[in-house]
């Protein structure tokens, strides 16, 4: 089934079998996500992307589009929801930015740059976790996981392996290596697998690059992630 | 009586970057300092802050000292601003949130390498460490957070402006920054 469905008002069509987020992106318009990515099943686990259909909150990245659905991307109600969902995600890991290689580039930052977030708002976890620095190509911070998901996915659907798995609940909740010891150099990880390059944060980082692009000279320090987005995942890639 | 709004500043658990990324506002300063006084502050050697009505906060909270500081100054500011990554976060300083205080401790004064005469200080006028170190929104109510670190001069300045100027000051996209 092909459609339309209007989205702040403006009429855009899907194809059969699209997203919320999909026929979103296709027309030119950014919902904001990090557990999304195109090519990859849906996860829907960072509600980042929650839109407001025919009256309800949904993640756009799961919903299927309907025809004739009312989508609401752009209200104040939701930009602050979504600000409070990326404190939360701020809150429950450790994120010290300018200690993070990955800062400038950091999808999660760019969100809360885009969602104008200067505070975390939250009383913080500072919960212990650990780093796996045991590969000698590619380092896990797990401080910086957001459990999105995409490197297990990855690794499953983009790489034929089963490096990755989420593993536990609430605080205990981490990110595990499918190896006899459960670090990261004993598993069939390569360097060239997918899935240590689909991180969106800093917590799957490549060695021996860091500091390549000087800080101040990175993607989100100058380019909203909504431009770097759309660029990147809608029609507009050429 | 001078009309001039009152500002203060301190640091607490920060490393005064945010204080010198301030005085990068250069000779702004002089524009500054025809519309505003400075009471508490490096610069005046005011040992406690009176009646203010911008109080700026670099740092966390590492210590019992520090919460002093804290709370004498949400009494004293009508506007209280947490400045840069340390007093939003905890910043650098709460990378030792994971370490047990005692192992800091010995590591910084007893086992690390090159330090001489190995002792834990325990002076009485010695503030307590707290276990953790916390950003300021955990002790006090804050008004305001100029993210980054440090945050820009021109955060100051854009900032600083618009509350003397009676605006509601926000921040454009290239002056959000967490680092
Ligand atoms: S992963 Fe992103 S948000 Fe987290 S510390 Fe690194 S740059 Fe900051
Ligand atoms: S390591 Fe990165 S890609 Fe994997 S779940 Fe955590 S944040 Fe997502
Ligand atoms: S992008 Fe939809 S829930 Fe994460």
């Amino acid at each position: 089934m092909t459609g339309t469905i209007t989205i702040n008002g403006q009429i855009v069509p899907f194809q059969a079998g699209q997203t919320i987020i999909e026929a979103a992106t296709a027309a030119g318009i950014y919902i904001p996500h990090l557990c999304h990515k195109p090519g990859y099943t849906p996860h829907g686990s960072c509600k980042l992307c929650t839109v407001n259909v025919n009256g309800r909150n949904c993640s756009a990245c799961t919903f299927p589009a309907v025809d004739g659905q009312t989508v609401i991307n752009n209200s104040a109600e939701l930009q602050q929801d979504r600000r409070r969902i990326t404190q939360m995600l701020f809150v429950e890991g450790n994120h010290l930015c300018p200690s993070c290689e990955k800062t400038g580039n950091c999808q999660l930052q760019g969100v809360a740059y885009y969602l104008n977030m200067t505070d975390n708002h939250f009383p913080h976890f500072f919960a212990h976790r650990e780093m796996d620095a045991s590969h000698p190509d590619i380092l896990i911070d797990h401080n910086r996981c957001i459990f999105c998901n995409l490197c297990v996915r990855a690794s499953k659907e983009k790489d034929g392996k089963n490096v990755f798995a989420i593993a536990g609940r609430g605080i205990n909740k981490r990110l595990v290596v499918n190896s006899v010891s459960g670090l990261l150099k004993d598993s069939d990880v390569s360097i060239d697998d997918s899935a240590v390059h689909v991180c969106p944060t800093g917590a799957l980082l490549i060695k021996r690059t860091g500091y390549q692009v000087p800080i101040g000279q990175r993607i989100y320090d100058h380019r909203q992630i909504s431009e770097v987005a759309l660029f990147a995942e809608g029609s507009h890639e050429q | 009586m001078s009309n001039k709004i009152k500002v203060a500043t301190t640091s607490l658990a920060g490393c005064f970057g945010c204080h010198m990324s301030f005085l990068d506002i250069d000779e702004r300063l002089l524009t500054l300092a025809e519309v505003a006084e400075f009471d508490r502050s490096p610069i005046t050697d005011i040992e406690h802050c009176g009646p203010c009505d911008i109080g700026l906060i670099e740092g966390g909270v590492c210590n019992s000292e520090n919460v002093h500081v804290l709370r004498e100054f949400r009494k004293n500011c009508k506007i209280l601003v947490a400045v840069g990554a340390c007093a939003i976060n905890g910043g650098l300083p709460a990378m030792r949130n994971h370490i047990d205080l005692e192992d800091c401790l010995l590591e910084a004064y007893r086992d690390g390498i090159g330090v001489e005469n190995p002792q834990i200080p325990s002076d009485p006028e010695l503030p307590l460490l707290l276990n953790q170190v916390h950003p300021i929104h955990e002790i006090v109510k804050i008004d305001y957070f100029l993210p980054g670190c440090p945050p820009s001069a021109d955060v100051f300045w854009t900032f600083l402006t618009a509350l003397v100027e009676g605006r509601e000051p926000s921040l454009p996209y290239e002056l959000v920054h967490y680092d």
